[in-house]
This record gives C-alpha cells, sequence and structure tokens, in this order.
C-alpha cells in the first residue's frame, strides 16, 4: 500500500536520491487563523498522489491542513457516502452500490481522474528469450497452484530454454500486487507464495537487473527511471480490439488504453459540497499541474489535453459517474469518458 | 553528605534497573504476543512447517525455511571467520611483536566499527558482482555474498576474544613446551590453542550468536524470498530480514500477520540468548583453571 511512498523514505535511501520525503506531516498553521481542513480518505494506491499533492500544497498554503486516510477504496467511498471526507481516493470507479448509497444521502460527486497505475513485465537486459508473454502465461506462472511446480521457464513456454525461473514481484501489502494478481490470476491477492516480494521496488529492480533469469513486475513509472538495466516484456492479452498482438508498455500505450489489462486509471472522486471551499477548489486543481510529482511516486501522468478536460470537468462542476453500470470498462479511454455527453 | 551519596547511589542503581527494566519488557512483549500467536497457529505447524507465507491469501506458517536461511548465512559467515579469526589470533597473540600488535588490533577491530548498512550494501553492489563474474547463474540476491560479508564483518569478534583467551594462558605453558624442544608453531597450535579451547569456544559461540542475530546485511544482500534450501546462490530470507520486511511493509497492527513478527523474534531470542548463556558458561570455566 504504502510501498511507492515509503521507498522513497525507507531503508532504500541510500540507493536512491533523497526525493520527497520530509518536511510534509502537519502543517505550520499562522498564529491567529485556525487552519482550514480538507480531509481525504480511500485507495492506497492513490494515496501517494495525494499526499505528495498534499505535501507540496501545504507548503504553498500553509494554513490549510489536508489530511489522507488509507481505507482502501471501499472504505474511503463508506465514508465519503456519510459525508465525512471531502475527496475520496479511488483505483476503480465507484461501484453501483456505492453510486446509491451517495444517492440516498444526498452527497453528489465530481468524478475527475488524476493518473494511470502501470505495471510492466520486466526481465533481465541479458535475457534473449522472453520478447512478449500472454496473459495466459502469466497467470500460469503466478497462479497459486504454480507454487514448487512451475519453477523453470520452459514450462511456461516450451520454447523457453530449460532453466530455473526467479520470480520477483511487488509486497502482498501493495496496490499494485492486489491489481496485478487480479489482472493476471483474476483474484485479487491469490497469487504463489514462492516469489521474492518486496515493498521496496528498489529491490525488486536490483534483484531484476542482477539475475539473469528472473521475472518481475513493477509499477511502469519506476521501470522508466531504471530503463538501462530492466528488459520491458510485451504483453498479450489475447483480444484484437485492444491493440492486437504483444504490446510493450510505456507511458503512450497505457495513455491509450492499448496496454491491457495492465493499466488502469485513478480516480478522485471530489464532493459537491466541499467544492464550493476555495481551498478545496485550489488544492484539487493543484491535481491537474502536478504532472511531474505523479510520475516521481511511481505513476502514468495523463496527457495535457486530459488534465485540461478534467480541470474544465471541474469548473463546470459536472457531478455523477461516467461508469453508470458501474465496475471499471476495459478498453474504454479516458478521452472517451472524459468527452462523453459534449 | 549523606543525602548526596544517597541520592548518587539510587541514581545508579536506577541507570540498572532501566536495562533490566527493559529487558524484562522486551521479554514480556516477546512472549505475550507469541502466545497469541500460537493460540490461533499450533506450534508443530510453526517449527515443523516447510512453508512461510504468512503475507499471502493462503497463508502457510512453517518457520523452517526462515531458519534455514539463516542457518545458510551464519554457517558462510562462520566458515569465513572461524579460521581467519583464530588464525590472526594465533598470530597477533604468538608471533606478533608487542608494537605490531598494538597497531594491527585496533585497525582490525575498526571492521566491526564499520556500519552494517555500508557492509550490507558492500555485499550487494560489490561483492555479488564479482561473484557473478566467476558463477554466472549467481542470482542478484543470494546466501553466499552476504554469508561472506558478515564473516569479514564478524571476524574481529573472533580474533579479539580468542586473542585474549590465548594472552590468558600462562607463559609457564608456554616455557614449558619450549623446553621440550617444541617449534614456535607446535608451541601455539598443540599448546596454547588447546589451552585456551574453552575461551576460543566461548568467542566461536558468541560470534555464532552474532551472525544469527545479524539484520541489515541480509535484510539488504540475501534476499527476500522465504526458501528452504542449502543452495548458496539463489535468494533466500532470515528471520531477521523477514522481521525487517514486516515492520517495513503496512501490515495493520494486532493481526495474525503481524504477530509472525514476534513468534520469529522470539525464536530468535531464544536462540540467541542460549548461545550466549553457553559462551558465558565457557568464559566461566576456563577463568577457573589458570586463576
Amino acid at each position: 500500500m504504502l510501498n511507492r511512498y515509503l521507498r522513497m523514505c525507507g531503508l532504500a535511501l541510500t540507493i536512491v536520491p533523497f526525493t520527497a520525503c520530509g518536511g510534509g506531516g502537519s502543517a505550520p498553521s499562522e498564529a491567529d487563523a485556525t487552519p482550514a481542513l480538507i480531509q481525504l480518505d480511500g485507495s492506497s494506491t492513490v494515496f501517494p498522489i495525494s499526499e505528495a499533492v498534499a505535501e507540496e500544497f501545504q507548503k504553498a498554503n500553509p494554513n490549510v491542513r489536508v489530511t489522507v486516510g488509507i481505507s482502501g477504496t471501499g472504505g474511503g467511498f463508506q465514508k465519503f457516502c456519510r459525508a465525512e471526507t471531502d475527496i475520496s481516493d479511488a483505483s476503480r470507479p465507484i461501484r453501483p452500490a456505492e453510486i446509491e448509497a451517495c444517492q440516498k444521502a444526498g452527497i453528489e460527486y465530481i468524478e475527475l481522474p488524476v493518473a494511470y497505475d502501470g505495471l510492466a513485465i520486466v526481465v533481465n537486459p541479458k535475457n534473449t528469450w522472453a520478447d512478449h508473454i500472454t496473459v495466459a502465461e502469466l497467470k500460469t506462472l503466478w497462479t497459486p497452484e504454480a507454487q514448487g511446480k512451475i519453477l523453470r521457464w520452459n514450462q511456461v513456454r516450451a520454447s523457453w530454454p530449460n532453466r530455473d525461473i526467479r520470480l520477483f514481484g511487488a509486497g502482498v501489502d501493495s496496490g499494485t500486487y492486489d491489481y496485478f494478481t487480479e489482472a493476471t490470476v483474476g483474484k485479487e491477492g491469490a497469487s504463489r507464495g514462492d516469489f521474492t516480494s518486496s515493498e521496496d521496488d528498489n529491490v525488486l529492480v536490483q534483484g531484476v537487473s542482477s539475475d539473469e533469469l528472473a521475472l518481475g513486475f513493477l509499477p511502469l513509472a519506476y521501470v522508466e527511471q531504471n530503463r538501462s538495466k530492466l528488459k520491458l516484456v510485451p504483453v498479450d492479452d489475447g483480444k484484437a480490439d485492444n491493440g492486437e498482438g504483444p504490446v510493450t508498455s510505456t507511458a503512450e500505450t497505457v495513455r491509450n488504453g492499448t496496454y491491457q489489462p495492465l493499466s488502469r486509471p485513478l480516480f478522485i472522486y471530489v464532493a459537491r459540497k466541499a467544492a464550493e471551499r476555495p481551498e478545496v477548489q485550489r488544492f484539487v486543481e493543484s491535481y491537474f499541474s502536478s504532472a511531474a510529482l505523479m510520475r516521481e511516486v511511481g505513476y502514468v501522468e495523463l496527457t495535457p489535453q486530459l488534465y485540461d478536460l478534467a480541470a474544465q470537468h471541474f469548473a463546470e462542476r459536472r457531478v455523477g459517474t461516467a461508469f453508470g453500470a458501474g465496475g471499471s470498462q476495459v478498453g474504454m479511454t479516458l478521452e472517451k469518458l472524459l468527452t462523453r455527453e459534449q | 553528605m549523606k543525602r548526596v551519596e544517597f541520592l548518587i547511589e539510587w541514581g545508579l542503581f536506577g541507570c540498572a534497573l532501566l536495562s533490566i527494566g527493559t529487558t524484562i519488557g522486551i521479554i514480556l512483549v516477546l512472549t505475550i504476543e507469541t502466545v497469541s500467536f500460537l493460540r490461533q497457529v499450533p506450534i508443530a505447524d510453526f517449527l515443523f512447517g516447510t512453508e512461510w507465507t504468512p503475507l499471502f491469501a493462503t497463508p502457510r506458517f512453517g518457520v523452517l525455511p526462515l531458519v534455514a536461511g539463516t542457518m545458510l548465512v551464519s554457517a558462510i559467515a562462520m566458515l569465513v571467520a572461524l579460521p581467519m579469526g583464530l588464525l590472526s589470533a594465533v598470530y597477533l597473540s604468538e608471533y606478533a611483536d608487542e608494537r605490531l600488535r598494538r597497531a594491527v588490533k585496533p585497525v582490525l577491530e575498526i571492521l566491526a566499527g564499520v556500519p552494517t548498512v555500508v557492509y550490507g550494501y558492500f555485499a550487494l553492489l560489490f561483492v555479488t558482482p564479482l561473484l557473478q563474474a566467476v558463477a554466472p547463474t549467481l542470482a542478484g540476491f543470494n546466501a553466499l555474498s552476504p554469508g561472506l560479508v558478515m564473516g569479514i564483518m564478524i571476524l574481529p569478534l573472533v580474533s579479539s576474544l580468542s586473542e585474549d583467551a590465548m594472552r590468558g594462558v600462562p607463559r609457564g605453558l608456554r616455557e614449558g613446551s619450549y623446553a621440550l624442544g617444541a617449534t614456535k608453531m607446535q608451541t601455539s597450535l598443540r599448546v596454547v590453542v588447546p589451552a585456551a579451547f574453552s575461551g576460543i569456544t566461548a568467542a566461536f559461540i558468541l560470534a555464532v550468536s552474532r551472525a544469527i542475530g545479524e539484520t541489515m546485511i541480509v535484510a539488504i544482500a540475501a534476499g527476500q524470498q522465504p526458501r528452504l534450501t542449502a543452495d548458496p546462490r539463489v535468494p533466500v530470507e532470515t528471520m531477521t530480514a523477514y522481521i525487517v520486511q514486516v515492520s517495513l511493509g503496512d501490515t495493520p497492527q494486532g493481526t495474525l500477520e503481524y504477530r509472525t513478527i514476534f513468534a520469529v523474534g522470539m525464536l530468535l531470542f531464544i536462540g540467541t540468548f542460549g548461545l550466549n548463556l553457553v559462551s558465558t558458561w565457557l568464559r566461566e570455566r576456563y577463568r577457573e583453571e589458570y586463576a
């Protein structure tokens, strides 16, 4: 959950240059004014984004205090629909039951995409055989049944060498792990247990980059910072409608929705009532100008046009969700979403 | 005046009490959490299970892979530290002249003063690539490299304590040996070393306990994959590295997953505590012999 943020503050400091640590937390309050409070809660995947944006925002606005909780997307919406929070972080669109709960409580909300979460499959640069991998092969490799059985490359694909395969992946506490297992194995949190699992992405980069037989999954933005040490493996989801054949994960393929199923948009939901407050307005708008920050905490930022569109939605206070039926819609790009009913 | 004496006495007592209190506190916390862990996981599953996946959807709480990882790394460390430590102790105690000894010993002890995190990255970023040049199939995280580096780290502990033990051997024994016509080498290895045996063993055991409890080096360079193996070329996870891993993540407090670190900590504590007791006992014995 916290992994993307922790890795910047945690043990790994000795490898990565110091970036976003320190400072944060409570904002210094002005002597006279009681600080205005903005409350966020929700997805642990979106948390690093909101936390980073909040930190920058509080530096510029010392008399506003922003708190960011981590209750998970579902837990966040529960609080949000009880009017306990101003903004809800979500790693998936709002679900029908949650839409209903909010409706009952008379909570109107503005749905805003803030970034993409992309997962890359990586191998060692010396690996000559893994030119692409299918989602079915990923499932074979990572399913709980594979534990202790699928141990060699040629067990995944017969044409691959008869050598050990050494697996690396995000820690089980992280949203990255949840999402990866859901997208490949088909059930959130279900995977084999015999792989190197670390909350610290640096450990994974180090592990894969120093082991010829390694395969791992990592947040895409993190791979881009270590491009020379890792080789990206294109992923084929076996569906032609969102890009035929294997698709290489890049910021571009994540943005245009062809790198499926290992990428997804992340959202914040702003309560309509809270959006009337000037400090909330300024805070939400600061998401749209934080592209570099998104990258820094491990995500893929939206295109400037999309941020403009999102900002426009926010300015128009367009309430409701684009995901009427609920659930995420594969292949639906944010462009299509944001330009609906225009 | 008397009052000042009284205050000082109680102040000193307080200081002593503080460390004892801390120890008792640690043991209490470990025990309480371990007991509530064992209430949910049968002790046989914990001690003899061969799979350790407490954080996964289908949790298994067999601690053996962690124990195996710890043993493997410690064994490699001892393979380095024991012979080298003992030999340098023999040299320093029997061969080196006083001036050289005074110069070399502190330098050797600097090794023990290097922060372990530095050793960790030394193993990961320097020793591992070096070893990979020789053995290309060596994984980036492995037991070998941190084991070797840890051996270097505890070398001064072994040499320093062993040397103290050897210097404690009465001069008369050496002179007796020389009088019988023994060479210096024979005297050192066949008279002094056996005479100092219990002290040397105590040093060894202390070193083993240090190796088992060592955390940073293995957390950084050995990998984080609990694996029941004796193969030093693949990633393993030690008990200490597991505790670090869970403490760094955000496993909620009070859950079974969280309690695993106390159960593992308890096992670690019992292990090193037992070894330290044996070591102390051996040293006591040796003191009596030549007192």
